[in-house]
């Protein structure tokens, strides 16, 4: 049972009326709003924070962010606050470790607010929008030639448990940075969500390594901590990706892992709430829900800053069409995706070259952008690495010895395509000019009238005779 | 008495005991006035669902009825704007509210400022019905807007008219008489987005919409008036497809409906669409787009409405007589949104969640399309091209299959084409379009006596290829005979050099139908003239020599659509090279 207490400007409602997983249930309150925190105060002097998630008549629900366990009917007392969920914001933040919920977690004490920003964002309006156009080089020759990373976009990085995507996503900050002609109004907010503890620390030392610690706000939830609190994680960064962007004319690139912890953070919260489950038990929103963090990269006009996100997800069992990775892919503007038999291998990056795109590369490719013949080169590579595949599953019915000349042909462009191509050292970082001059010599394994995604001048110009 | 909010979940809030509203009733919400709709009504609660972020209201907020549907205003300056679900235009809410769609805006539809050139075309006296054109007015470079008499009055008689001149969309143009009551018309006239505006009669279908895509236009046509579904996985091209016939097709207006999907799509849209020239008229594509963004990060139940808010501006340019295009990317964001909103309400679910009356409204939306006489005696139609996003790319999944029953052109995307790159992913065996034969007429006429023969004979070649593919992947083709081979080899060149087509190319971004038919031909006479060779016992292997099939395969790029005579060298070198071989 709640029982309110106190004066009109400070009412305190002691007990609860119901627990459930990391809701509770509040009775007889009113004059609060839909979203609005509260604060649960313990006997033992212990503060929860919690916010309303559905309300009716006097009843209200509140999701608590840091779990229920130690809660009773009667040992609590909650105060609502009035406001939305914000956090402080401030370039103080650079370099510094919050948890989950965008509290301090580095012991270096609070930040000094320049303002304070509601965690949730808003819609951007489509108008506001800039069309992104700008490459970022990372100077990995798999992603700058076949699925080029633009600035404002969201990428998501398409993995499985035990693959190199951590490496990935580090070395892709540490070249990407090294682009940058000033390195200055560059930086990396890290989201860490129920990773495991020495997967939070490889990053904080890679960072560090790179010299670059200075210039990343971490906001780690780790695999032991509060569920509820992970849902948090990604819109705590976000917030104060779009503040130093768009506030603080920076070029921040978000790195969130993982988001199938996120997703079922939120299929646990969705369960408990009762309700009616989509496909495989999450959400019938996870969609939007997903979607109202992707939307938050891009590039405003009137600011000159950015937010380019890399999503990481391990796809369960390496499936694509589960929900998680399925729903993403909708929404992202791309994906980038690991092969477990290239990484098995031994090929890092062991990209999966065929599943893998970016939806934003056309625009910012090619002349003007990085070179003329871009855009073919890479068509062409897609296209005779497709036939690859086509010539290795004939080769495993009736023997590589049995294959016409022109799949042998194939087959021999496919291995050095893996071994030359995709493969590339942790600290190697590739110019776009040496990608694709690599792109031709490959290209030129094949015989010229093999090359039908280009036109006849391009092959006179690059093709090795 | 006041109605108050009594319960909040998401989008959806409840009023307790009330009789004060109807069914799909329009409402305000609280201080902010949120816009809102009733979906629901018992002797208990009320229903509403919110089309804008309840994040911060309260229990015990006002609530107020509109006493009508939810409608949009209709009127000149629609065209080349962008509005958000709810028809609310996106670029002036971004002036009054800064880059944040904030809540609570009540900017209109249609500009109250904006001065039109006004020709008015009755008098005093005359009689009007409904849906009869009394003034005109050019809205952009390319349309006139037509204003029309409103089709809820049947009959009314002019007693005064404006004279020419400029007006704004809320000034009087005319004063009516309907037995015995003045009416003021104006340039505008309000519309609930969910009745469908009424027509004299439908007609039949007998014209494509000529898009300039050869997959398309050749293989799998859209009708003008009709109706196409275009489902893929994601990374497919289904936006990409989309886009391609939004700029090129020969619709008088294209509206595009960007419904749950990403923000930097729409500002794609409007940016290229301002930069391209219509090739037809030299004049911006903006000048005929009309665009509803209510991308996934917006208001889930404004996703609801916004595939009625496009189908209604749509269905108001059709009564004035234009062929229009609605681009809907993508259904299955409208249909997860039904299915949001039904787990709310906690309905009993069907198939996957979706709400049991899915296939109701799919088929509801999809029967807006048409063909028809409209009110005024003119002609006009309403195409409806939807995209589905179907779930882990299983075509078995409601929506795609509910979609497949209301629509007669499929237009299937393949995952394994657009991992090879070939673009557009139209998968030829899988996709069909059944209007082909309405279009007969049409093709004899306009394209050539022999298209539909010559369209057959592609196809068949595709499918003889697919048939020994089976064969290919056992054995490989080098053990086949040569006759199979010149099959397999010709196939290439139809898939490669005909169906395969750059949208980044200038010239092969847009191909008319003469040059298509040519492409046809000049494939079937190489594969006719190499099929009598290779009966006279020349080889397959020295007709490859010749090169000619690579030369056929880059032909698209190497002959400009403005210089169609290069074909007859193309077939003579064709009749030379082949017949040269012994």
């Amino acid at each position: 049972m709640t029982e309110r207490t106190g004066n009109a400007m400070n009412i305190q409602y002691s007990g609860l009326a119901e627990v459930n997983g990391p809701l509770v249930c509040l009775e007889g309150v009113s004059g609060v709003s839909y979203e609005e925190i509260a604060e649960l105060r313990l006997e033992d002097g212990t503060k929860r924070v919690g916010r309303v998630v559905q309300m009716e008549g006097d009843k209200v629900i509140l999701q608590v962010f840091e779990g229920t366990s130690g809660l009773s009917l009667d040992n609590t007392r909650t105060v609502f606050k009035g406001k939305p969920l914000e956090i402080p914001l401030s370039t103080e933040m650079l370099g510094r470790v919050f948890n989950g919920a965008g509290k301090p977690a580095d012991g270096l004490g609070d930040v000094f607010a320049e303002k304070y920003g509601d965690i949730n964002g808003r819609a951007l309006n489509p108008v506001a929008r800039q069309y992104p156009r700008n490459y970022i080089h990372t100077g990995i020759s798999s992603i700058d030639c076949l699925m080029t990373l633009i600035r404002g976009q969201k990428l998501p990085i398409f993995s499985g448990s035990g693959l190199s995507h951590n490496k990935l996503a580090v070395q892709i900050v540490k070249q990407a940075r090294i682009a940058e002609e000033n390195g200055k109004d560059f930086a990396v907010v890290f989201a860490a969500m129920g990773v495991q503890n020495d997967v939070a620390d490889y990053f904080r030392r890679e960072f560090d390594q790179a010299g670059a610690s200075g210039r990343v706000v971490m906001f780690l939830n780790l695999s032991n901590d509060p569920i509820i609190e992970r849902i948090l994680t990604p819109k705590c960064a976000l917030t104060t990706a779009e503040y130093l962007a768009f506030e603080k004319n920076m070029h921040i690139l978000v790195i969130m892992t993982d988001i199938t912890s996120y997703a079922e953070a939120l299929r646990e919260f969705s369960s408990s709430k009762g309700e009616i489950p989509g496909r495989k038990g999450y959400p019938g929103y996870l969609y939007s829900d997903l979607a109202a963090m992707y939307e938050r990269a891009g590039v405003i006009e009137g600011s000159e800053g950015s937010v380019t996100q890399i999503p990481i997800l391990t796809m369960p069992n390496d499936d694509i069409t589960h929900p998680i990775p399925d729903l993403t892919a909708y929404i992202t503007e791309g994906q980038i995706v690991f092969d477990r038999s290239l990484d098995s291998e031994g090929i890092y990056p062991g990209l999966s070259v065929l599943l893998s795109l970016s939806r934003l590369m056309k625009d910012g490719i090619g002349e003007g952008y990085t070179r003329a013949d871009h855009n073919d080169v890479a068509n062409q590579l897609f296209a005779a690495y497709a036939k690859v595949q086509d010539a290795r599953s004939l080769a495993s019915v009736i023997g590589e010895d049995e294959l016409s000349d022109i799949d042998k042909k194939y087959l021999n462009f496919g291995t050095q395509f893996e071994q030359r191509f995709l493969k590339q050292g942790f600290d190697e970082n590739r110019s776009m000019e040496q990608t694709l001059e690599l792109a031709w010599d490959l290209l030129s394994l094949l015989p010229a009238s093999e090359l039908d995604r280009m036109n006849s001048k391009l092959i006179e110009e690059h093709y090795r005779k | 008495m006041k109605n108050t909010v009594y319960a909040i979940n998401g989008p959806v809030i409840k009023i307790r005991d009330t009789k004060d509203f109807a069914m799909r009733e329009m409402v305000f919400v609280g201080k902010k006035r949120l816009i809102g709709e009733v979906i629901g009504v018992n002797d208990g609660f009320t229903t509403v669902q919110v089309y804008e972020n309840t994040a911060g209201l309260r229990i015990g907020e006002e609530i107020i009825g509109t006493g009508g549907p939810l409608s949009v205003t209709l009127g000149p300056g629609i065209i080349s704007n962008i509005f958000d679900g709810i028809a609310r235009p996106l670029k002036d809410m971004k002036k009054t509210d800064g880059v944040y769609v904030t809540e609570g805006s009540d900017i209109p539809t249609v500009d109250p400022d904006r001065v039109f050139d006004v020709e008015i075309t009755v008098k005093v006296g005359d009689t009007l019905t409904a849906g009869q054109i009394y003034a005109q007015c050019p809205e952009s470079a390319l349309i006139v807007n037509r204003v029309m008499v409103p089709p809820d009055i049947a009959e009314c008689t002019v007693t005064y008219a404006a004279p020419n001149g400029k007006y704004k969309p809320d000034d009087t143009i005319l004063k009516v008489d309907i037995n015995g009551e003045e009416r003021v018309l104006t340039l505008c006239q309000r519309w609930p987005i969910r009745t469908p505006r009424p027509v004299a009669r439908r007609i039949p279908i007998n014209t494509p919409l000529i898009t300039g895509q050869r997959v398309l236009d050749s293989i799998v046509p859209i009708a003008k008036g009709g109706t196409a579904a275009i489902p893929g996985g994601f990374g497919t091209g289904k936006t990409m497809t989309q886009h391609q016939i939004a700029k090129w097709c020969d619709a008088d207006i294209i509206v595009y409906i960007g419904c749950g999907e990403r923000g930097n799509e729409m500002t794609q849209v409007l940016e290229e669409f301002g930069e391209l020239i219509d090739p037809k008229t030299g004049k911006p594509l903006t000048d005929r787009t009309v665009l509803i963004a209510n991308t996934s990060n917006m208001p889930v139940a404004a996703r609801e409405a916004s595939i009625y808010t496009g189908i209604t501006i749509a269905e108001y340019y059709r009564d004035m007589g234009y062929d229009i295009a609605i681009m809907a990317d993508s259904t299955s964001r409208w249909a997860e949104a039904l299915r949001e909103i039904s787990g709310r309400l906690e309905e009993m679910p069907a198939e996957e969640g979706y709400p049991a009356y899915l296939p109701s409204r799919l088929a509801e939306f999809y029967e807006r399309a048409g063909n028809c006489n409209v009110l005024s005696g003119k002609r006009g139609s309403v195409t409806i091209i939807g995209a589905v996003s179907p779930a882990g790319s299983d075509f078995s999944e409601p929506v795609t299959q509910n979609t497949k029953r209301f629509v007669r052109c499929f237009i299937a995307l393949d995952k394994p084409l657009a991992y090879a790159r070939h673009y557009p992913a139209i998968n030829w065996l899988t996709s069909y379009s059944e209007y082909i034969p309405d279009f007969a007429e049409y093709y004899e006429k306009n394209v050539g006596e022999d298209f539909l023969d010559v369209r057959q004979r592609i196809s068949n070649i595709l499918l003889e290829e697919n048939k020994l593919m089976e064969i290919v992947k056992l054995i490989g083709s080098d053990v086949l005979p040569d006759d199979q081979k010149l099959i397999l080899e010709a196939a290439k060149v139809i898939r490669v050099g005909f169906l395969q087509q750059n949208a980044f190319h200038k010239d092969d971004t847009y191909v008319p139908m003469s040059k298509q038919l040519s492409m046809m031909h000049t494939i079937l006479r190489l594969y006719d003239r190499a099929e009598r060779a290779l009966a006279d016992g020349v080889t397959m292997s020295s007709i490859l020599g010749t090169g000619l099939f690579e030369k056929l395969i880059k032909m698209k790029y190497d002959i400009p659509n403005d210089k169609p005579e290069m074909f007859e060298q193309y077939d003579r070198e064709i009749d030379e090279t082949i017949g040269g071989l012994k």
